[in-house]
């Protein structure tokens, strides 16, 4: 189900913008315009969809439009042209009364200078958006103490903005948009304000609050790593159009045009691509029943010096070199006694390759990719080399 | 440059002579009644109130707003009136800053607001301003005793037009000075315009509209005294009366009281404007 859904959304800033729109649906440029009328176009004829649960990225540089796009979903600067559906409802067309509403119960925003109120603490900003819909004190602030805990900020509440530091307060703004417990959150550069480590630290928690809540996020950024990190589909912005709409994987291996592929060329693929995207199919798996001596034979078929070992439901059990395989057999102790289960390094499907750089250079095997137990793929060395040189992996077999 | 002729002074005198004293004598004097029976209630009542407990009231509120060193010479200023026996005086010219200050802040504040948001009337009202403020102060002296009379109304109304600017333009500044991300937040979590106006931006102005609250206070004490030419009674009077008997003693001695007093108000308020 679409939650918003953007068609041919327009801003021109300007003294006539029903001229400028003519002009642009002529098909005139944003500079000639600008030169002939004075008139900036802001958005220009921009579509997209966001489905409920989405993480959907607006990327572009300064003076692409993106924060003129945001502010146009929830009507904080008035669209030229265009409709904005907010659940289905044209947000666009909304008098006065109806808009507050929406904006009360569908719409959360944080802002990238955090836009909290200063003379406020943190409870009672946390509490604002409640507070104006007239809740009661005892139960906004019930409410408001929730989400302040769940951003972890619990003991900060009586402290005033400017008595915390940037990360802790985007905090107070992410818990201010999550206490009216609207569907969307509107995210304005919400991260581009903080230094690298907090601005990672947040994006982990987004990540994380996302699985939780499955909010609908429409996220705006001018970083384009940020926007392969936390975006199921991310829209390229250029000049106030949309040049590209596509998942992560898309935009880096088929940009639009050259101005994509332009951005995507110094994409630090370690942060992009996830194990899932490297890992590979182990060979073979010998179940305990069948074992040590069809362990050495499968061993033989494959030419390799070990092997993985699985239960009968895929439970990872661990790793069978062939020496202990024959030792096993020679001195006739149970198989699941010589597997070695300590130094094998374990991940999960969507874990960053430059997570597992590190580990890959110290690890004496390839690392597993469990999940729920179960051992879905490995990953070695080679294969974290060649998915940086040359992206995904094609789906070939290898054995340890 | 004597292109055409622009009779603006007949004008206004046929005006003022044919339709304004003849025709609307009837409001202005409703207006000079309402007016002087609050000045006479604020005088009478600062002057029913004892010296010493005024003097004790507005030490401690020194103290509480503005410190100690302010407190203390509030003590020396209170005892140096009290001395040369300029305590009524004293009183009348707080008087009527007190009253025009409440009219400036009644009605300048909500100005102030409307032409932060409405530019429109900011457009108007800035042009009135500059004349409120620029216009010689005896151009509208005159004219206010021939509506109003002699004594403390027309003080306070040349007060009010003299004092009121300062306020006005803080109170827009103020507003207009509140982060725009702020205001932004605010409204994305669906505040109405009153929300806005009362939850953000007027408690975020505060510090502003009270720097123009005390500008307009000392606007107000410098008219009160001038408006002495026109009968305001107070130290104006006082001075005045100095003045023209060459009595330099006399004109030192009131003069000095409308510093102290001048002083005090002016700690007083912008330490109340501290603290918000």
């Amino acid at each position: 189900m679409n939650k918003i859904e953007v068609n041919n959304l327009t801003k021109i800033f300007g003294s006539h913008p029903k001229q400028g729109l003519k002009r642009l649906r002529n098909g005139e440029q944003k500079d000639d315009i600008l030169n002939d009328t004075g008139m900036t176009v802001g958005v220009n004829q921009a579509s997209f969809t966001v489905k409920a649960g989405e993480t959907f990225v607006i990327m572009g540089l300064s003076g692409s439009g993106k924060s003129t796009l945001i502010r146009l979903v929830n009507r904080l600067i008035e669209p030229t042209d265009g409709e904005v559906l907010i659940d289905g409802e044209d947000i666009t067309k909304m008098d006065k009364s109806t808009l507050i509403e929406t904006r009360r119960k569908k719409l959360g925003m944080v802002f990238q200078k955090f836009g909290l109120l200063p003379h406020r603490t943190v409870l009672h900003n946390v509490a604002y958006g409640l507070e104006i819909q007239g809740v009661s004190k005892e139960e906004r602030e019930e409410k408001a103490m929730q989400t302040i805990d769940d951003v972890g900020l619990k003991g900060y509440e009586s402290s005033y903005p400017s008595q915390l530091s940037g990360g802790m307060q985007q905090r107070v703004g992410i818990a201010r948009a999550l206490t009216n417990d609207t569907d969307i959150l509107l995210m304005d550069e919400a991260f581009s304000a903080l230094d690298p480590i907090i601005r990672k630290e947040m994006q982990d928690e987004l990540i994380k609050l996302q699985d939780r809540l499955g909010k609908t996020v429409l996220f705006i950024t001018h970083d384009l790593d940020e926007a392969l990190k936390l975006g199921d589909r991310i829209a390229i912005m250029k000049d106030g159009k949309i040049v590209q709409i596509g998942t992560p994987e898309q935009i880096l291996e088929n940009p639009a045009n050259d101005y994509v592929s332009n951005f995507v060329k110094d994409v630090d693929r370690s942060k992009v691509l996830e194990a899932h995207h490297v890992m590979k199919k182990p060979e073979v798996l010998s179940t305990f029943k069948d074992g040590p001596r069809v362990a050495v034979r499968k061993m033989e078929e494959v030419g390799a010096s070990s092997i993985f070992v699985v239960d009968k439901e895929k439970n990872f059990k661990g790793l069978l070199t062939i020496d202990d395989a024959i030792r096993a057999y020679k001195e006739n102790i149970p198989m699941e006694d010589v597997l070695i289960v300590e130094d094998i390094y374990s991940t999960t499907t969507d874990t960053a390759l430059n997570d597992l750089l590190g580990i890959a250079v110290d690890a004496k095997y390839p690392i597993t990719v469990i999940e729920d137990g179960k051992l879905l793929g490995i990953i070695s060395r080679v294969s974290i080399l060649s998915g940086l040189v040359l992206g995904k992996e094609k789906d070939e077999v290898v054995s340890p | 440059m004597n292109y055409f002729h622009f009779p603006l002074e007949e004008w206004t005198n046929n005006f003022v002579n044919g339709w304004l004293l003849p025709e609307m004598s009837g409001f202005f004097d409703s207006i000079s009644v309402a007016l002087s029976s609050f000045i006479d209630g604020v005088t009478n009542l600062l002057i029913a109130i004892p010296a010493e407990i005024f003097a004790i009231i507005l030490i401690l509120l020194a103290w509480k707003l503005a410190g100690k060193g302010i407190a203390l010479f509030t003590l020396v200023g209170c005892l140096y009136i009290g001395s040369v026996e300029l305590w009524t005086e004293t009183m009348q010219t707080v008087a009527i800053v007190i009253v025009s200050t409440i009219i400036s802040v009644i009605i300048g504040v909500p100005v102030g607001i409307i032409s932060a948001k409405n530019k429109v009337v900011d457009q108007i009202v800035r042009p009135v301003l500059d004349f409120m403020q620029t216009l010689p102060i005896f151009v509208y002296l005159i004219p206010a005793i021939l509506l109003f009379g002699l004594g403390g109304v027309p003080a306070v109304i040349a007060t009010f037009v003299f004092a009121t600017p300062p306020a006005v333009r803080m109170t827009r500044l103020g507003i207009n000075q509140v982060p725009e991300e702020v205001v932004e937040a605010s409204r994305a979590f669906g505040s109405t315009p009153w929300q806005l106006l009362l939850k953000v931006q007027l408690p975020l102005a505060v510090p502003t509209i009270m720097a123009g609250v005390n500008q307009t206070i000392m606007l107000a004490l410098s008219m009160a005294v001038v408006a002495s030419m026109i009968g305001a009674p107070g130290l104006g009077s006082a001075v005045l009366a100095g003045i023209s008997t060459v009595n330099v003693g006399l004109g030192l001695t009131a003069g000095l009281a409308i510093v102290v007093i001048a002083i005090i108000l002016d700690r007083i308020t912008q330490g109340l404007g501290q603290k918000f």
